[in-house]
This record gives structure tokens, sequence and C-alpha cells, in this order.
């Protein structure tokens, strides 16, 4: 048996991390931002049935870059882990900082465990308070690392790019026709700088929206509505256009 | 069982195994104790004692249907609660009301909404409602060792059928025996009484406010000549249960509703105590 040649540990781990880096930049952009009434998740996405953002439990949302196959499961994983948790206590003991902190010793223990191959993905997971200071945003990296986000965040290919763009423009209190165009204004340049139409089919958006009577807040916008916010002339006077449920059902219907 | 205390704090293998979109799979894989079914009960010498719920009672009527419940739970001939809540929604389009065992019913109730809403959750789409009551058949039978000392659980299933578009419901017995019931339903003690009520009362045309005084006249009928079923009572305002769900969704009739609908029964008894006249001929 030949000696395996020695690779220093700062070598391996900057390796892992360049793979992993590379998998998640080859999906596309999404973003996270809050707004006025909750917090809305806008993405590129050309298809209708495998989704990007998905709900986890009564305020808590999830969004995904990179590799679909391993953030489903990431997904899945979450919902298990926050319906057994609210089936053990009770509704209110899942909080996002929960499945936060689960999601990323998940992470970072297949990321260091050289037997296994690192996740190429990156996860936002937020949850909705009952006013604006109560948001939550978490990122999680393919690392493990944890980063607490405020206001606006991308992950994906572009995101440095997208998230110093919308960290300028970003401001408190935007209605979700405001947000909304903000986002895709900023999913729609390209590296290079230049821009790039995004139509309303390609979008997917959702939102957890504090108003919302249910207690599941976790809605998504799609068809008619989300053409009528795109449409929105001008920033609506009051801060407060409502979602209305046109769509039933928490996970709205496809049209 | 809880995620975060196995030792390296990641999501343990069954949380990312893929698969299964039921939760009651994923916790007889995972942590199989909290499954109400698997428990054993010692040998116990005749009946125990325990809470019990009555009467639950369900019309449709063209757009919808009602489901509705009383609220007292009784414990041998003691009143053990007097606003019990026996009547819970499953989900945006449908609704459970449990009889027997009160404590058992409400966790198997919690479960069985975990159940919709996790598929819901996992597949992004909901379930038929033949696949709901399909599902709550398999929680009874779960149930079936318990009942056979005892401690029962029937409930009433009721809900939207999004596909057909019409209200339905669906009966079941201890041994998980699901039926469809055409037009209405009663289970729990008080059920033969208010049966007989809503059979000379029910007519095909009811308007969604109709079907709602009928359950609530059918539930007086019930607490009138069933010692386990509650009557509406006026003095602690504790009023019937009553949920309409429609196309629309589900709905709670709000406390004053419920008890303009009951008051207005109660009204008219006044001068009839049997309630409505059904023609003879």
């Amino acid at each position: 048996m030949s000696t395996p040649f020695y690779v220093s540990p700062q070598q391996a781990m900057a390796d892992r991390a360049e793979y992993a880096r590379k998998g998640i930049a080859r999906g596309r952009s999404l973003v996270v931002m809050q707004y006025a009434d909750g917090i809305v998740f806008v993405g590129e996405n050309p298809s209708r049935a495998l989704h990007k953002f998905s709900e986890i439990y009564d305020r808590i949302g999830f969004a995904a870059a990179g590799k679909y196959n391993e953030y489903e499961n990431l997904r899945i994983g979450g919902v298990r882990y926050a319906d057994l948790r609210g089936y053990t206590y009770d509704r209110d003991d899942v909080t996002a900082r929960g499945l936060a902190n689960v999601y990323a010793q998940t992470l970072g223990t297949i990321f260091s465990s050289a037997g296994e191959k690192p996740y190429e993905v990156e996860l936002v997971v937020a949850e909705v308070g009952s006013s604006p200071e109560g948001d939550q945003i978490y990122r999680l990296p393919h690392d493990g690392s944890i980063v607490d986000e405020h206001g606006s965040v991308a992950v994906g290919g572009n995101a440095e790019q997208i998230g110093s763009f919308l960290d300028q423009r970003h401001r408190d209190g935007m209605s979700l026709a405001e947000a909304l165009k903000l986002a895709v204004q900023a999913l729609s340049r390209d590296t290079n700088g230049s821009e790039r139409e995004i139509p309303a089919e390609r979008l997917e958006v959702a939102v957890l929206d504090r108003t919302r009577p249910q207690s599941r807040k976790f809605k998504r916008i799609v068809g008619r509505q989300l053409a009528r916010l795109l449409a929105a002339r001008e920033p609506a006077t009051a801060p407060t256009d409502a979602v209305g449920d046109e769509a039933e059902g928490p996970e709205g219907s496809e049209e | 069982m809880e995620a975060n205390t196995r030792s390296t704090g990641r999501l343990p293998a069954a949380f990312l195994t893929p698969g299964s979109s039921s939760f009651m799979d994923f916790l007889a894989e995972h942590s199989p104790e909290l499954l109400p079914g698997r428990r054993t009960l010692p040998a116990v010498q005749g009946a125990i004692e325990v809470p019990h719920g009555t009467t639950i009672v369900a019309t449709t009527f063209p757009g919808g249907v009602v489901l509705a419940g009383d609220r007292r739970a009784t414990m041998g001939n003691m009143i053990a609660q007097r606003d019990i809540e026996k009547v819970f929604p499953a989900d945006e389009y449908s609704a459970v009301g449990i009889a027997g065992t009160a404590g058992l019913a409400v966790e198997m109730v919690k479960l069985f909404q975990l159940e919709l809403e996790h598929f819901e959750k996992v597949e992004g789409t909901q379930l038929s409602l033949e696949g709901k009551a399909n599902r709550l058949s398999t929680m009874i039978r779960s149930n079936l060792g318990m009942a056979m000392q005892g401690l029962a659980v029937v409930p009433l299933f009721a809900g939207w059928d999004v596909d057909r578009e019409k209200g339905r419901i669906f009966s079941y017995d201890v041994t998980g025996g699901r039926s469809e019931e055409q037009g209405y339903a009663a289970t729990g003690s008080g059920s033969l009484f208010a049966r007989g009520s809503m059979k000379k009362l029910y007519r095909e045309d009811l308007t969604e406010q109709q079907a709602v005084t009928l359950v609530v006249q059918a539930l007086y009928d019930a607490a009138d000549d069933d010692s386990a079923t509650g009557g509406p009572d006026v003095a602690r305002r504790i009023y019937p249960i009553v949920t309409v769900i429609t196309e629309d969704g589900f709905r709670r009739l709000t406390e004053a509703e419920a008890s303009d609908v009951s008051r207005a029964v109660l009204e008219r008894r006044m001068d009839r105590p049997d309630g409505p006249r059904a023609e003879l001929l």
C-alpha cells in the first residue's frame, strides 16, 4: 500500500470550502427581506413545483440556494424537527433560533467530517415576530456558521453583489410592493453589471405575513396577486398592502 | 427524542431520511413512545372513571357542512366539565368532533391535526378528504386496545371536499370502521335523540343559517333526554360550539352568534318545550 500524500488540515478545509462554494454558486440567488408587515422571500425559479422557499412552522420560513436534493432533505428534516418539538412541548416553543442551531450543527458536522461530502447549500431561516423588532433572519452558509442578519440578505451565486446593492437601498417599513420591486431589481443585475428582465412567471415569491389571521403565517404569492404587486406604480401611500387571501390555503394554489 | 440532545447536535438520520410524508410514520420510526397506540394498559377490574365527552352532531347543506358539539364532559354520574371543547378544526377544510374518553380524544385530535399539516408542508399539497378520513380511521384503530378496556374514542369527521365541491360527513366505530353519512349524523351518548331530532327536521335545501339552527335543535333534544349532554347554559353563557365548513374554509361561530341561535331556540321552546313539530303525513 502506498503512503498517501500529506495534505495540511488548512488545505483540506480550504478545498472543501471551495468545493461547496462552487456548488452553491451554480444555483440562482435569492433574497430574503423584511418589510412593514413581515418577511418576503424572492427568487428566480423557473419551476412551479420545486420550491426554494417553504413553510417550516407557524412563523418560520425556509429558503435555500444550492443543490436541490440536499436542501430538500434539510427542509424535510426541519419540518420534522419543528413538528416533533411542537408536539412534545407547545407550538410556541418552536423557534427559528433553535432550528437554525440544529441546521448549523448538521451542516458543520458534515463539513468537518472528512468522510462525508460537504453540503453544497446555503440556507436562510426566518421567523416573523408580532412586530418588526421581533423578526429574525438567520443565514447558514455551507460550513455550519450562523449569521444573524437584519433588513435584507441574499444567498446563492451572486450573493455578495446583490447583498451590497440591497444594503444600500433597503430601509425599514417598506411596503410589500416596494420590497418586492427592490428584490427583483437586485436579482436582475448580472455579475457584469448589465440588467436583464425576469418575467413574473419565473419568480417565486412567498411571505411570512404577521397580519394573517391564521396562526400559520406563511403564504405563497402567485398569479394575479403577484402581477398586481409587481405592477403597483408607485410606493403605495399606506405601507400596509395586506396580502389578500386570493389563493386559499397556507400553501396557496398554483395557477 | 429531542433532536439537539444527541451527542453531535446534528439532525439524527431519521430526520433526513427521505420517503414518508406522514408524521405518524416518522414518530413510529424515531420516537415510538410518543405514539398513542403503543401504550400498554395494566389489567384493571371494571371500568375506570375518567371524563367522557358526549354528543356531536353534523349536517350537510348545499354549499357546506356544519359540525357542532355540546359542552359537557361527564365522569360517571358527575359533570366533570361544563365548558369542554369537543369540536376542532382538523385543517383549513375539515373539522373533527369527538365523543368518548376526553383525554385520549384530545390527544388523538392533536396528532391528527399535525398529521394533516405535516403532510401539507412536506408535499406542498393537501390530502384528499377521503385520505384525511382514512388517516383518522387508522388512528382510531390503533386505540382499539384501550377501547376494549372502556377508553373508546369515537369521532365524527366533516369537511369540504375540494374536488367534488360538497360537504361530507364521516362517522366511525371503535374499531376504526368508517362510513360516509348522507345528510346528517351524530355520535356520543346523546346521539340517539339527536339523530331522531335531525331525522324530522332535516331537508335537502337548508341554508347555512337553517343548518346551524338544526344542529342546535338536535343538541337541545339530546340534552333534553340524555343526562350526559349539556344544554345551552344561559346563566354561565356556555353555548354549543358550532363550526361551519364551506369552500371558504373552516369557520367557528363566534360566541355572540352561537348565543343568538341558542337563545332563539330557547325562546321558541318556552312555548313548545318539545321543539318544532313535523308534518304527520
